[in-house]
């Protein structure tokens, strides 16, 4: 025994030499799998942007962004679609903002928790995943039609709203929950009334979370085609949309797009929408820059 | 947290002032002074109109329609063109229900389709503003065929029998693969060549359907011996890539071109027509437009890449819209 025993061991450690050699040699494998895939996701994204530059980088200038469109490529521009898609997100956010926050909060800290809510709940969940030409023909039959809106920018923005009240809601419950349960007896404990915990602690706790997932929601809701296509979006028009000017005709970037790619030339279908794109990437870049600021900014750590 | 609430009121007024930047208000027509309009600005010269103009229809005129609103907005820039796409029968159904002043269309209304506008009591008036000859293609390499008899193209695109090789087509033809690309069925490009052209009720399922032209293009492009068909102006964007086969449609082949298309010889065409109400027509900003419409349009067509309509249909427009605006 006393014997054996080394000689045992010896052979035992080699085996596990041999096994822990095998494992890392299979973790290694795996690893080298996932990361070709992450890869391959990458590579296609960037070329797929690479090929966007290309084509789009030299057709951005002041004039692109400041003109309205044309019947020629080279004079064509992208005013009216800039600004529609603007006012849209301002409208959209000034709507779904305060409504999303609300419902986040009334769900979370007030509502009691019986079968009504749950059902609440569980509809949200599932309107998240509708698709968002749904909620077009929805704005059509509610806003445009049963409210009287018209094709406006408003039936346009409270569709939109619509869109991303959902992840709104979801994504403020999320920030809600993340703060610390101590802040909330605490304060409870010290006399403050509900409303008093939710406005003076938990809300501004919450509200960078609140923040980056109204903006994240918002840059889903700026490539939309299909909702504000069919809530009447209009192919081309020489205005500009202001938010202030909410019942006016509308025109959107992704709408605009579309109307380049249809054409033709391919100083359209090409250059003009390719810069397009690039437009609205830029903006979209813009808005989630400012969700990170926005998340760092303001939260709070404990 | 007081500083907190005014950075974010900060991001809120830059993110106002970005729109408003943006939006410069001298472009913009948002006074709405239709109605009260001055009487003397009626004649659309000179005079300053204002208001705004809705229009919607078919997808094929819109980019016309967008070029003459274009042109406009230099004479009068306080009139606003909204174009919509919503497809001729899309448009037509506003139009009828009051909501928009004009209406694009690549066919004549159709008698249901009067009725509901008749019921509503929106009287209109049609005019011809353009021509779009549809061009069926096919690769340079395909050199077996140059011209297409209606029979013939039955036999590639209808629902009977419907060719896989171009041996079918006709026994003349080398037994080639035959691949075809056309519009989608729900596009009016599709419904003319079924209906108007073949007088069929349907076409054959197996065909690579896309509702965008340039893909068609791409599509025949990319597959040697393929057919596929689509509007004279995305066959000239890419007249070094493709073929532009013949039609005979009875009466001898004839090249699509423009003559052909106005002389109505060649016979793979259909008219562009806007429509527009007779009530918007007393709003002096929309005479001023309509008119201005049939007055460029001849100048313009070509750059859109439709075709025009002859001088005497032209000037029977015309005055079938004096008539309308003189009610």
């Amino acid at each position: 025994m006393a014997v054996s025993t080394p000689r045992r061991t010896v052979h035992d450690t080699l085996a596990g030499l041999e096994r822990g050699r095998r494992r890392k040699l299979k973790e290694r494998a795996f690893a080298t799998v996932l990361f070709t895939l992450t890869a391959v996701a990458i590579l296609v994204l960037a070329l797929l942007v690479v090929d966007i530059v290309l084509d789009g980088f030299t057709r951005i200038n002041v004039d692109f962004l400041t003109r309205y469109a044309s019947r020629t490529a080279e004079n064509t521009g992208i005013r009216a679609g800039l600004t529609g898609t603007l006012s849209l997100m301002v409208l959209t956010a000034l709507v779904a903002f305060p409504v999303g926050v609300g419902a986040a909060i009334y769900l979370e800290e007030f509502a009691p928790d019986n079968r009504f809510t749950r059902l609440m709940e569980a509809n949200i969940s599932n309107l998240a995943g509708v698709p968002s030409v749904v909620y077009g023909l929805l704005g059509v039959a509610v806003f445009v039609y049963a409210l009287n809106l018209g094709r406006s920018l408003l039936a346009g923005a409270l569709t939109l709203a619509l869109l991303i009240l959902p992840v709104i809601i979801v994504a403020g419950r999320e920030s809600i929950r993340a703060v610390p349960l101590a802040i909330r007896d605490g304060g409870l404990a010290l006399g403050a009334t509900p409303w008093q915990v939710s406005y003076r602690q938990i809300l501004p706790s919450a509200l960078p979370g609140m923040l980056t997932g109204t903006i994240l929601a918002l840059s889903r809701a700026i490539g939309e085609t299909a909702p504000i296509l069919v809530v009447g979006a209009v192919f081309s028009r020489r205005a500009d949309n202001e938010p202030w000017y909410f019942m006016e005709a509308f025109a959107a970037l992704p709408v605009q797009i579309y109307n380049f790619v249809s054409r033709p030339q391919e100083g359209f279908k090409i250059d003009a929408a390719s810069a397009g794109i690039l437009v609205l990437m830029a903006v979209l870049l813009i808005m989630n820059s400012a969700a990170i600021v926005a998340r760092n900014r303001f939260s709070r750590r404990y | 947290m007081s500083k907190n609430w005014q950075v974010l009121l900060g991001l809120v007024v830059v993110l106002a002032l970005i729109t408003a930047a943006c939006g410069g208000s001298e472009g913009s027509a948002n006074e709405e002074l239709g109605e009260g309009g001055d009487e003397e600005g009626a004649g659309g010269e000179g005079g300053e109109l204002s208001g705004s103009i809705e229009v919607d229809g078919s997808s094929t005129v819109a980019p016309l329609t967008d070029a003459i609103a274009e042109e406009y907005a230099v004479e009068q820039s306080n009139v606003t063109v909204n174009v919509g796409v919503s497809g001729t029968g899309g448009g037509f159904e506003r139009f009828c229900a009051g909501e928009t002043d004009i209406s694009d269309a690549s066919r004549p209304i159709k008698d249901e389709e009067a009725e509901i506008c008749a019921d509503a009591g929106v009287e209109y008036v049609e005019l011809r503003v353009g021509t779009d000859a549809l061009t069926m293609v096919t690769t340079p390499e395909t050199d077996w065929v140059d011209c297409l008899t209606t029979e013939e193209v039955t036999k590639i695109f209808g629902e009977e029998d419907a060719a896989t090789t171009w041996s079918e087509v006709n026994p003349e033809f080398p037994d080639e693969p035959l691949e075809v690309f056309a519009p989608g069925t729900d596009s009016g490009t599709y419904d003319f060549m079924v209906e108007d052209v073949l007088g069929l009720e349907g076409s054959r399922q197996d065909f690579n359907a896309s509702e965008d032209d340039n893909i068609i293009a791409q599509g025949v492009i990319g597959t040697p011996g393929s057919w596929g068909f689509f509007g004279f102006a995305y066959f000239q964007e890419s007249a070094d890539q493709l073929k532009a086969l013949e039609y005979d449609a009875g009466d001898g082949c004839v090249a699509p071109s423009v003559e052909s298309a106005q002389d109505d010889s060649y016979q793979m065409t259909r008219p562009l027509f806007i429509y527009v109400q007779q009530e918007a027509l007393e709003r002096p900003e929309v005479e001023g437009f309509v008119t201005y419409y049939l007055d460029t349009v001849p100048s313009l067509i070509d750059e859109v890449g439709y075709i025009g309509v002859p001088d005497e249909d032209l000037e029977a427009a015309k005055s079938d819209l004096q008539e309308a605006i003189d009610g």
